[in-house]
């Protein structure tokens, strides 16, 4: 394969290419062979009457995402699993050590660390963001005025994202002069150390977290105004009272969609890593997201097949987790039985 | 008994406002700091404490912050890796679509669940092998590898577009069908063009996530050459963390696109987050 894409190569630059170029014709040229001698095979198909035209104009426009899933998602995922099972440092060729790199996993340290740096950061952060966000998007439910303006407000924080959120935050949480001491020295307490502090660092990482649960806010309100206004008249009628209202009516009814919340927030959190990259694992590794010792290893120290074997274990955390919230989904999420007719969401953070 | 009580429910709503202010200044106020420190000298960040308005406004901060990077350079990767993907994203995810939803023919059900089923597979699995295969591909330290997969469709954009085109009415192709339109012209000329609103929420979304994405040119990219402006940031941070103002205005000035596309692109913004968070869908 390597012989071939080389050849190809010299064939482009003997063809004097621009060299910004030489890298993708390669690879463009064996990806049109593909999609022709599929779409050949196709359409002889068809004219043989075994294959209808539907079938065979399906198969072609899926084959696009096809072609994508093999080589972008199932073969990379087999030959992660065979370098789960060996030693490689990328320059030599990969060495079958069998289950060693698992075994590594269960002595090292900073594995059990990253580990329970990722569960505390998902246990708190996650159940905080479903929590505050739902209480934001009721209140942001109520007819105000001027309550678009709040939402707009409320929402702009999630447009600074990744490393510029964190950029800032490391700016906010400085001990001395961060706008957080700041404000707590106004109060009369001397703030900690934040981002510094092997105690203060996840904390100060999860308060950024909620910084931005305006985007959850914006999904729930969106599902709060899908919820028919007869059950609040029924409701009112037995003179229910707000809070009521809210536990027997709101609740029940949002709650697929705080489900949903829920689990993709999950997902998200056990894949944290650009904190932990910003601040290089923080003061004694307390910020030692998986992700970025999974970063560590294979791109830092080049451990190719441990790498891989952290990522495979990531992998089956995650999937527990999901499944586990799945299995407690039937404890308190509420499916409607009888779907009327698909109601159109939408929600306007300000006026148009 | 109800009118009352009806009357109560109103007077009590106004006592939200308090609690809304409260809010929209705890989520603003990092903000206004943001733009305030950007603005200001060094001196004047380290004795300010709490307050936001500048005493002398300091322009000349974000000029320096552009050229400590080569910010040009950076930008223009960073749309190279934000356009392309966005292009190939709509495109893919749109034609890929439109065959699950449109197209229905054996097999189509069990393709479209392993559709959704990749949603569940973390990045981290394939990103090792990916690495090598672009590495075998050459591809190592270009953007080709934050810009090529974009073209192959991705699960959760093509779940979406198929959800917009299932919603449309059932006859929408039968004339064309019966004029012996091809199906691929059918989606070109009749689906794409009518998708408009869904493709520019997909468009927001993938300029949102490929304009910030770290990981990725982290991983792909060594040389100064190709860098994007979230590495140029990092980088930034690593090495001139003392120089907050000009910190805050380089952070500013990437976060600055994300804020104009939002207020520009409301609806689109909106129909996506909505989309994403919908349960029946």
């Amino acid at each position: 394969m390597n012989g071939l894409i080389s050849s190809i190569y010299s064939f482009y630059e003997g063809m004097g290419m621009p060299a910004a170029l030489l890298p993708l014709l390669p690879f463009l040229t064996l990806i049109a062979a593909v999609f022709l001698a599929f779409y050949l095979a196709t359409r002889l198909l068809v004219k043989k009457k075994i294959m209808h035209e539907k079938t065979a104009s399906f198969y072609r426009f899926v084959s696009v995402w096809i072609v994508g899933f093999l080589l972008f998602t199932v073969g990379p995922m087999i030959f992660s699993i065979y370098i789960s099972f060996t030693k490689w440092e990328v320059v030599s060729d990969p060495q079958w050590t069998g289950l060693d790199n698992y075994r590594t996993m269960f002595q090292d340290s900073l594995f059990y660390k990253s580990l329970s740096v990722t569960f505390y950061y998902t246990i708190v952060s996650v159940p905080l963001q479903v929590v505050l966000s739902f209480a934001i998007a009721l209140l942001m439910n109520l007819r105000l005025r001027g309550i678009y303006v709040f939402r707009t407000i409320y929402y702009l924080p999630t447009l600074v994202q990744g490393v510029a959120q964190m950029v800032l935050f490391i700016w906010i949480f400085n001990p001395n002069v961060g706008l957080v001491n700041s404000m707590l020295r106004l109060a009369g307490v001397e703030g900690p150390g934040w981002f510094s502090s092997p105690h203060w660092s996840m904390p100060a990482v999860i308060i950024m977290s909620l910084w931005t649960v305006g985007g959850n806010m914006i999904i729930y309100l969106a599902g709060l105004s899908d919820i028919p206004r007869s059950l609040y008249e029924a409701a009112d009628i037995d003179g229910a009272t707000a809070s009521r209202k809210v536990w027997h009516v709101t609740l029940p009814q949002i709650s697929p969609i705080l489900f949903f919340n829920a689990v993709t927030s999950m997902i998200g959190a056990f894949q944290t890593f650009t904190q932990g990259f910003m601040i290089e694992g923080g003061p004694d590794n307390s910020v030692l997201f998986y992700a970025y010792y999974l970063y560590q290893n294979a791109f830092m120290w080049f451990k190719m097949g441990y790498g891989s074997a952290l990522a495979w274990v990531l992998f089956v955390i995650i999937l527990i987790f999901t499944a586990l919230v799945f299995r407690s989904s039937a404890l308190w999420v509420y499916y409607e039985t009888d779907q009327g007719g698909r109601r159109k969401r939408r929600v306007r953070a300000t006026r148009p | 008994m109800s009118a009352p009580q009806g009357r109560k429910h109103k007077s009590r709503k106004w006592l939200a406002y308090p609690l809304l202010f409260a809010g929209a200044a705890l989520f603003l106020y990092p903000f206004l700091w943001m733009i305030s420190a950007s603005l200001r000298s060094l001196e004047e960040i380290a004795r300010s404490g709490m307050g936001v308005w500048p005493e002398h406004w300091r322009w000349s901060n974000y000029a320096k912050a552009l050229t400590v990077m080569p910010f040009g350079r950076y930008l223009v990767n960073t749309l190279l890796t934000t356009v392309f993907p966005i292009l190939g994203t709509v495109l893919s995810c749109s034609l890929v679509g439109y065959a699950f939803a449109r197209l229905k023919v054996r097999g189509s059900g069990f393709l479209f669940v392993l559709v959704l089923s990749t949603m569940l597979l973390p990045g981290e699995v394939t990103m090792i092998p990916r690495f090598i295969l672009f590495k075998n591909l050459g591809m190592l330290d270009s953007l080709y590898p934050m810009i090529v997969p974009s073209f192959f469709g991705s699960a959760f954009y093509i779940f979406l577009l198929r959800q917009f085109y299932a919603r449309l009415p059932v006859g929408l192709e039968e004339a064309a069908i019966i004029d012996g339109c091809s199906y691929f012209k059918i989606w070109l000329k009749i689906f794409l063009p009518l998708s408009k609103p869904a493709l520019m929420a997909v468009g927001v979304m993938v300029f949102m996530s490929s304009w910030n994405s770290f990981m990725d040119p982290l991983i792909y990219i060594n040389s100064d050459k190709w860098k994007t402006l979230t590495l140029g940031l990092a980088g930034f941070q690593g090495t001139y963390a003392t120089d907050t103002n000009l910190l805050m205005a380089a952070a500013v000035v990437i976060t600055l696109p994300c804020i104009v596309l939002f207020f520009a692109a409301q609806r689109a913004f909106m129909e996506g987050l909505t989309f994403s968070g919908s349960k029946e869908s």
